[in-house]
């Protein structure tokens, strides 16, 4: 046993040394990509942001005007951050990041963006894990589906036009997928109800999501 | 020339007599899981071709500090370190492309091809040779999946080259060709069993080649292969 020591303290010695100097790289790397990746991910926001609200309908930085709701555990809709778009200074609309649970494959990350007379400016899928070929039509690039919610309204609490056609609603379903169609659609339902309900909020909370200068 | 005729063996090995997608095998998951479009296909290429170079070169290059007993561990190290950094640079120059691969960027740390090389040929050969081996094979791994990529892009969506801007910038939009209009996508070509399914008649094409071309010439001796797995003695 003794004469095995000297190999193994020579070679974890290597070891560390090895993992040391990896590490060290790695650290370098992203020491040198951070910021890029910060302004990448921020520009993609600022530009789908811009999609769904028109730079027509508001004047503001609308990534650095923004809330973050805490998850109060009673409502089932979990809501991530709020964007607020205004023109001179009047709230025009809010684009609410939320997540649908009950997609095929898992979450649905979804942009959902409500003018103030409740009616919608835009949908976007953020990230989803849906079937390629199938359930992967809720992305612009697929399909223009996700389109179909702009300027729809809910009418009333019993608004059962808020359903994929095959449920009775006015939202067409995909072949072979109508288990994410459905989980978007509800999810952009519940969202509208959560915007009319607190709207006053919405807008009056001071800013606190501490995008970067 | 005797380096010349060794600098040929590796093209040729690297690129047909033992690729890595096609007789190899290595890095099948990967390579089923992202050829769907010719772009996704090309851009786990390239990210796998340049781990694969700077990987062969760095393990070369430490080759005599290394001791056996640990090379493992080690060679993992410098593959994931490669990898992570890959992942990182991608992320902020083809931010696009980076969601796209989502999760198989990380997962070239798994592909056996890399760490193969490395044991195979790299830990035992000078640094030129052995970059030169990573980027034979990662070149014969990357022709794989374009391959693979086209086919499965033409069968399930009649496009080539769809998403061609993820990779080079806006301007690509222009390159998706359209080869023939689908009401709906072939779903078999899309997913994975499909990719299954193609690389088993891409093998199959190569072995039948590979027969012709042995039967034109019979009298050839066949070349002992180096594999992958190598036992060693000491």
């Amino acid at each position: 046993m003794s004469d095995l020591t000297p190999a193994i303290s020579k070679n974890s010695k290597i070891l560390a040394l090895f993992a040391i100097t990896c590490t060290a790289a790695v650290g370098l790397v992203h020491l040198l990509t951070k910021d890029r990746i910060e302004i990448q991910a921020q520009q993609q926001l600022i530009q789908q942001l811009n999609e769904i609200i028109p730079i027509t309908r508001h004047d503001n930085e609308m990534f650095r005007d923004c809330i973050i709701v805490p998850n109060d555990g009673n409502s089932d809709l979990l809501i991530d951050v709020i964007y607020r778009a205004r023109l001179n200074n009047t709230a025009t609309a809010a684009a609410i990041k939320t997540v649908a649970p009950d997609g095929y494959s898992g979450n649905i990350e979804l942009l959902i963006a409500i003018n103030t007379d409740g009616s919608v400016s835009g949908v976007r899928t953020l990230l989803h894990k849906e079937t390629p070929g199938l359930g992967d039509k809720i992305e612009l690039r697929k399909s223009a589906w996700i389109e179909t919610f702009s300027g729809k309204k809910v009418l009333d609490k019993n608004d059962n036009r808020w359903a994929v056609v095959k449920d009775g609603g006015m939202f067409d379903q995909f072949t072979g997928a109508t288990i994410t169609p459905r989980a978007v659609v509800k999810t952009v339902r519940k969202t509208i109800d959560y915007f009319q309900a607190n709207q006053d909020d919405i807008f009056t909370t001071a800013s606190n999501c501490g995008a970067k200068q | 020339m005797k380096i010349n005729s060794e600098y040929k063996e590796l093209a040729w090995q690297g690129l047909w007599k033992n690729n890595p997608g096609l007789v190899q095998l290595l890095g099948l998951c990967p390579l089923l899981a992202v050829t769907s479009t010719v772009v996704n296909a090309v851009g786990l290429g390239i990210a796998t071709l340049f781990v694969l170079i700077c990987s062969n070169a760095t393990v070369s290059a430490i080759r005599q500090w290394v001791p056996k007993e640990i090379r493992i561990p080690i060679f993992v190290l410098i593959i994931a370190a490669f990898v992570t950094c890959v992942q990182l640079l991608m992320n902020a120059f083809t931010y696009d492309l980076y969601q796209s691969l989502g999760i198989f960027l990380p997962l070239i740390v798994t592909n056996c091809a890399i760490i193969g090389r490395a044991e195979a040929y790299a830990s035992k050969n000078p640094i030129k040779q052995a970059s030169f081996d990573g980027l034979m094979m990662g070149l014969g791994f990357l022709a794989v999946l374009m391959v693979l990529g086209s086919i499965r892009e033409i069968l399930g969506q009649g496009t080539l080259f769809d998403g061609a801007n993820l990779l080079l910038g806006p301007w690509a939009t222009a390159l998706k060709v359209q080869v023939y209009q689908l009401d709906h996508q072939f779903l078999l070509a899309i997913l994975p069993p499909g990719a299954f399914i193609t690389m088993g008649f891409l093998i199959a094409g190569k072995n039948f080649i590979d027969s012709r071309i042995a039967e034109a010439k019979p009298k050839k001796l066949e070349q002992a292969i180096e594999r992958v797995r190598v036992n060693f003695e000491n």
